[in-house]
């Protein structure tokens, strides 16, 4: 990964709507008095979800206006977390974990069905722009590897096929049922459950 | 005190010291690159690692606080084994292009690497390639040499005030840039590249200029304002190339101001380098004798109290003496001012002129109240410590207006004469608070002694403060910002009539012969009045004169200045005048000669001591204070600061280009709307 | 194998439902008040006679942190600050605790917060784990409702308010200290050690951090006595663990098993074997990425508990048990680790910034056979050059897994990476051209 660059189209200006002005105050809420700076991480993610999943410019001008604090210090933030998208990605926003765990459970083959189904290349727009994807590291479900996330969801213990059923199913526009595509419950060990049977069966 | 060992001496260090500082108590050098003795400590490029007892780890020596003790060694093979590991990581990503840069000769790395260095490069993969930052006129970026040691970042935000600096990205990929890579807002901004142990932030006017060992380097006083900040003029031939702080804890610590340190191409460009006379309206070019000869049969024909004599604000010390003396043996006549404007100073005591608290006392001030002043523009070096002050103590600070963004927090009044009337009566909140704090601190600037009620703001601002007991051995509370390297200097020598208001008899055209010396601030419509015109720069004061005297600029003589605290030090010549120029001094002291065969001084020499000896009966003696001109009542008044255009202060300010670019860079981050 | 009852996380498949009724009718909250009328300083000595250590990875007495807070509350409040972070790959157990047993968390966070004297607890959770904070948060909101934190909670008289803070994405703010600074609104870049965070962390305030899991099974070592929670194990390596085992077996899973279990045990028999068998089994990485992986033939007899996998020159760490079969390229997925910990490290000290890019580059070249001979010992070069030498620990989780991969399976590199530098390339370069000028084309 090399420095994530901020977008070359921003819009001029931006502005909590009224829910998000909301959510904001309650946030700064949680924090000591003169302690708001606490608050720039989940205001980047308010303003993230309010702009269709990316951050200009101008919130993060904005954020650093609403808690008192300088510019480059919203943008150390900003730039520092790879969660902060700072140009636009698709409504459907696949991150498939590529790192060793799921590697060695086959994670390239989500990414040959992402290629396929979404764009030739990681975060690229899918060619009705409302998917794209990228690799990431680590999710923290290695268990039920290999894995991906579609924006808040987990979708666990998946193949090629399966993927490439879910993508079709978000550049469909359905939002598929997240968890595991193998139907175990949770992080058991899948058919051989040597532990915690009782309560199972109770 | 704290026992300790370091390579198996023992050493003793006062608490609070961190072990590096213990190491080099004991003599022994630690390469470091992040640590600075002003910033705060990052402990992040791991050059300064030591072995310390019992720790299986080398320990990173500037961050480690010294304990009772330790045994530190930093000779062993595990200390030198880190120290190459991390000097093969720093350049493992450096481009190695010494021979283009312009930090080459004096670069931390290049000296570090020839003790730590591997003679060859084990690193095969691609280097890193990192885009250049646009960070304004002052500093060029060279951004794949940079190793990541936040100095800058921390000197911008700690030091400057201004956190516009940051490293965006994370991981190798982490970049330095300001925000949106606009030009840094702070007049201290330029000392980022002093601070930056590499190449990667130069001096953007200085590129390629010179190479350090080609310099001529002449350690010196800066007179872009009145603080009298220690500088090292870097000359080629004639040139002044460069300007670079010298270290000064008293006064400037071991920063400048970005006008002090690139005004100087302002030395270059307007000058005066032969005399003139005008004639019908145009300049020719003359002789000296031509001109001495004017000046003498005018002088010989004008009854000496129509001759007047004014000093600017960048002459030095001993032009303004023998200016002094020229007018009082000479011309005959005290017709003298320095001031350029009607501005109440009380002279019967020196401290009354004073910034007496000094600018060490800052740091340890409890409360400060500025009245009439904007630090950060008249002052920045000034004001840098006020913001120490604050950092450190969390000193209170109060301005009587606001004054803006002056990169620390304070409480502003509403700019009301009557507010300090108020608090000199014992009906503000601020009496109390003043009466309460230990070391206090009034700093009144030159916007407040220009007002009518200024007699009776100062002393009974005095009064109240005797009152209160805050005068003490070690601590005056009361101080004067002086904008001016001259000022204080002039003062001292008495260049100031108080007697009569000159300014105002000269804007109502009394005076027939107008005598100024480097005086290009005067707001007076000229008449009839023959102007003679002495100074380095074709400015205003040039324009409206009649002849024209080349003088020299502060680098080109050597001249006592004394700065704001009433400290006197010397200014040395590090290049000469340009053409038929000549030294200030040298030119009144002909000019005395030709008028009556006998010069002034006989040389530099007894110019100086005389200097000196008048100085020394001054302060023994208590003047009369004769201040006719000021009434004593007291009307409210409207403070309002001004303050010249910062980047065009003065005339080498104003003749430089890089300053021109600088204001251009102000404007245009206000006029996107951009700013702070 | 433990007994059913033993096992602390009852609901770690979440047969059960997390909701209060059905975590109280597990046994949480239902003396709470109880065990803090005992007082602090009985809780903090209960807990280390536990020898409860750190679950986050590096395995501290939890009694033993708590006691450095300070005994008196000055004018600064003191914080608990839980970890919630889970980023080191191979380990996925704190999100089953977050989703499936929140109320364990917070009813231990009262008592630790108890314990140390603080009003105000965050729990920081990695950004990705929204939907899973989301639960955390319902619990939360739920033991609000039922007044088991705010004012006087659970009827103990202390008074706690529990906050959830995001991370965004950077495995680096599980480092206890860059956690406090991404808590601080920062980037998450570690600090400098001393000052500790139990004198000075959040805000300046004496902190304590600790990870989930830690905290999870406070309140059922108190419920249970210290001595049914050191009973099990071994001495210093006491208690249950919940193991995740990732990878190449037939069942990855996690599961709560009893300290010292053997690691063939839990392969065996929780995981379904390893996948071809236990002979095409190559190499385990014990605890987590930054763990240095153990060969086959060690793992035969491995107990998986802190001291056992030290003396294998390894770790337990997080016990995120990562199995590589035969049938993988063990120096591609060693140079995968690389480039995670080249994607997240901080960038603050110079050999993590620049060393860790480094490593990853030449291991993937060595995957690919493109190195010489000399890079191998290089790379070990390069991996003692980091660890110890950094600002903290990531510079030894970034280098332990190559010193790992070096030390076991350096014959693999070394048949794969036999070029010998001047004569594979050219001919008749002469011997004072750099060598890395050779890699250009045109040079
Ligand atoms: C690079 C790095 C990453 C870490 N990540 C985590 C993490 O994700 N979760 C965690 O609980 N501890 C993590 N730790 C360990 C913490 O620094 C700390 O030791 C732990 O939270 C203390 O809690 P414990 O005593 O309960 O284990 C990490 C440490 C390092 C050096
Ligand atoms: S630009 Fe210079 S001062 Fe700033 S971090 Fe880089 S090397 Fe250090
Ligand atoms: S000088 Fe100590 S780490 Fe940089």
């Amino acid at each position: 990964m090399s420095l994530r660059k901020p977008a070359k189209d921003q819009p001029e200006s931006f502005e909590f709507n009224a829910s998000s002005l909301e959510e904001a105050n309650h946030i700064v809420a949680k924090y000591p008095k003169g302690k708001q700076q606490s608050a720039v991480m989940a205001l980047l993610y308010i303003a993230q979800r309010q702009n269709n999943n990316w951050i200009p410019l101008a919130a993060m001008k904005y954020i650093a206006k609403f808690l008192d604090m300088p510019y480059i210090k919203v943008y150390e933030v900003a730039t520092f977390y790879t969660m902060y998208n700072l140009s636009p990605v698709g409504k459907y926003f696949v991150q498939v974990c590529t790192t060793t765990p799921c590697m060695i459970r086959g994670a390239n083959k989500l990414v040959e069905a992402c290629k396929e189904k979404i764009s030739e290349n990681e975060c690229e727009l899918s060619s009705d722009k409302s998917c794209s994807w990228m690799e990431v590291e680590c999710l923290g479900a290695c268990v039920t590897a290999p894995m991906m996330q579609i924006n808040d969801d987990y979708y666990e213990d998946l193949d090629k096929e399966k993927t490439s059923e879910i993508l079709d199913k978000i550049l469909n526009g359905e939002t598929p049922k997240p968890g595991s595509y193998r139907g175990r419950i949770n992080n058991e060990p899948e058919n051989n459950r040597k532990t915690l049977t009782d309560l199972k069966n109770a | 005190m704290l026992k300790l060992k370091v390579n198996d001496i023992d050493v003793e260090v006062e608490e609070g010291l961190t072990v590096l500082q213990a190491c080099e108590k004991a003599g022994v050098e630690i390469p470091r690159f992040c640590y600075h003795e002003k910033l705060s400590i990052a402990g992040n490029c791991r050059m300064c690692l030591v072995e310390m007892e019992k720790s299986p780890k080398p320990i990173a020596s500037c961050a480690m606080p010294a304990a009772e003790g330790m045994n530190i060694k930093t000779n062993t093979s595990l200390v030198e084994k880190a120290r190459k590991g991390v000097m093969e990581f720093l350049l493992a990503n450096h481009p190695l292009d010494c021979p283009v840069c312009d930090q080459g000769g004096e670069c931390d790395l290049q000296d570090q690497s020839m003790f730590y260095g591997v003679d060859k490069s084990r690193f095969k993969e691609n280097k890193r390639a990192v885009p250049e930052k646009n960070m304004g006129p002052l500093i060029k970026t060279q951004m794949t040499r940079c190793i990541h040691c936040t100095r800058c970042v921390r000197f911008a935000t700690e030091v400057a005030g201004v956190p516009e600096l940051g490293a965006i990205g994370r991981g190798e990929d982490m970049q330095i840039t300001t925000y949106l890579e606009q030009s840094m807002q702070s007049e201290l901004s330029a000392n980022v590249v002093d601070l930056c142990p590499v190449g990667a932030l130069t001096s953007k006017p200085y590129v390629f200029e010179a190479r350090p060992w080609e310099l001529k380097k002449t350690e010196t006083i800066d007179v872009m304002d009145a603080i009298g900040s220690n500088i090292r003029v870097d000359t080629y031939d004639w040139e002044v190339k460069r300007v670079l702080p010298i270290i000064n804890e008293d006064i400037n610590e071991e920063w400048i101001s970005d006008k002090t340190r690139y005004a100087c191409d302002g030395l270059l460009h307007q000058r005066l380098d032969t005399p003139y006379i005008k004639y019908n309206g145009k300049f020719e070019k003359a002789s000296w004798l031509e001109v001495y000869k004017i000046i003498k049969s005018k002088l010989e024909n004008t009854s000496k109290e129509k001759v007047s004599g004014f000093v600017g604000d960048l002459t030095n010390m001993e032009t303004a003496y023998i200016f002094k003396e020229f007018f009082d043996r000479t011309v005959e006549t005290d017709n003298y001012e320095s001031r350029s404007d009607n501005r109440y100073i009380n002279t019967s005591k020196r401290e009354n002129y004073l910034f007496n608290s000094t600018i060490n006392g800052i740091e340890e001030a409890d409360l400060i109240l500025l009245l009439g002043t904007n630090p950060r523009y008249e002052a920045t070096i000034l004001n840098a410590r006020i913001r120490k002050s604050y950092l450190n103590n969390n000193t209170k600070i109060v301005s009587l207006n606001d004054c803006g963004d002056l990169t620390y927090p304070y409480e502003s009044l509403d700019g009301q004469t009557k507010t300090i009337k108020e608090i000199i009566e014992d009906a503000h909140i601020l009496s109390k608070e003043i009466e309460s704090a230990k070391k206090p601190m009034i700093i009144i600037g030159e916007s407040l002694l220009r007002l009518e009620n200024s007699k009776y703001l100062f002393d009974n601002l005095k009064d109240f403060l005797n009152k209160k007991n805050k005068f003490s051995d070690d601590w005056n509370p009361l101080n004067i910002l002086s904008c001016d390297a001259a000022t204080v200097g002039n003062f001292d020598l008495g260049v100031l009539n108080n007697k009569i208001n000159l300014i105002e008899d000269l804007k109502s055209n009394k005076f027939e012969i107008v005598f100024l010396i480097g005086q290009d601030n005067l707001n007076f419509v000229k008449k009839n009045e023959f102007v003679i015109y002495q100074g380095s720069h074709g400015d205003k004061g040039a324009e409206c004169a009649d002849i024209i005297l080349p003088g020299s600029a502060y680098t080109e003589q050597d001249g006592y200045y004394t700065n704001l605290e009433g400290k006197i030090q010397k200014a040395f010549k590090a290049s000469y005048p340009p053409g038929d120029a000549k030294e200030d001094w040298q030119i009144i002291n002909e000019l005395a000669e030709f008028m009556n065969n006998r010069k002034l001084f006989n040389d530099k020499e007894e110019l100086y001591s005389s200097m000196l000896n008048y100085l020394k009966l001054q302060s023994e003696k208590q003047t009369e204070h004769n201040n006719n001109n000021w009434n004593s009542d007291f009307n409210n008044e409207n403070l309002k600061i001004e303050i010249k255009d910062y980047y065009f202060s003065n005339v080498v300010a104003k003749s430089s280009k890089t300053m021109i670019k600088c204001n251009n860079a102000k404007m245009n981050l206000k006029s996107t709307g951009t700013e702070g | 194998m433990l007994k059913d009852q033993d096992r602390i996380f009852q609901n770690l498949y979440n047969d059960k439902g997390s909701d209060v009724v059905a975590s109280q009718s597990r046994g949480d909250w239902v003396n709470t008040k109880e065990i803090t009328d005992k007082g602090r300083d009985w809780i903090i000595n209960e807990i280390k006679e536990s020898q409860l250590r750190g679950r986050g990875g590096a395995g501290f007495p939890t009694g033993l942190k708590w006691s450095f807070a300070p005994k008196e509350v000055g004018s600064r409040p003191h914080y608990l600050v839980i970890n919630g972070d889970e980023s080191e790959p191979g380990t996925c157990k704190d999100r089953d605790i977050l989703r499936f047993e929140p109320h364990k968390l917070i009813e231990g966070c009262l008592i630790a917060s108890y314990a140390v004297q603080a009003h105000v607890c965050y729990i920081y959770i990695r950004g990705e784990y929204f939907v899973d904070g989301q639960k955390l948060q319902a619990a939360i909101d739920e033991a609000y409702d039922k007044k088991l934190l705010g004012k006087n909670a659970a009827g103990t008289g202390w008074d706690l308010d529990i906050y959830i803070h995001y991370g965004a994405g950077a495995y680096i703010c599980g480092e206890e200290t860059a956690l406090l600074e991404s808590l601080e609104g920062k980037k998450g870049q570690p600090r400098l050690k001393p000052p500790f965070p139990a004198l000075i962390g959040l805000y300046g305030c004496p902190t304590i951090i600790n990870n989930v899991e830690t905290i999870a099974v406070v309140p059922t070592i108190l419920r249970r006595g210290a001595k049914w929670f050191a009973s099990l194990g071994r001495e210093k390596n006491t208690g249950t663990k919940i193991f995740c085992i990732s990878g190449n077996v037939n069942n990855p899973c996690n599961v709560e098993e009893e300290m010292s279990i053997p690691l063939k045990e839990l392969i065996e028999v929780h995981a379904g074997g390893v996948i071809g068998g236990w002979d095409n089994l190559q190499a385990v990485i014990p605890g987590g990425s930054s763990m240095p992986l153990i060969p086959k033939d060690r793992c035969e007899t491995l107990k998986m508990d802190f001291d056992a996998c030290v003396e294998e020159k390894s770790g337990l760490g997080t016990a995120g048990i990562v199995v590589i079969n035969k049938d993988q390229d063990i120096i591609k997925c060693m140079a995968r680790i690389a480039r995670f910990y080249k994607h997240e490290s901080c960038g603050q000290c110079t050999p993590c910034r620049e060393g860790s890019g480094w490593m990853w580059r030449m291991l993937e070249r060595m995957a690919k056979g493109d190195a010489t001979k000399d890079e191998v010992d290089m790379l070990g070069d390069v991996t003692t050059q980091i660890a110890g030498h950094t600002i903290c620990a990531f510079g030894e989780g970034s280098s332990w897994p190559v010193q790992g991969l070096l030390r076991h399976f350096k014959k693999e590199i070394q048949d794969r990476n036999n070029l010998d530098p001047i004569v594979q390339k050219k001919n008749n370069i002469p011997y004072l051209v750099d060598q890395h000028l050779l890699d250009k084309k045109n040079a």
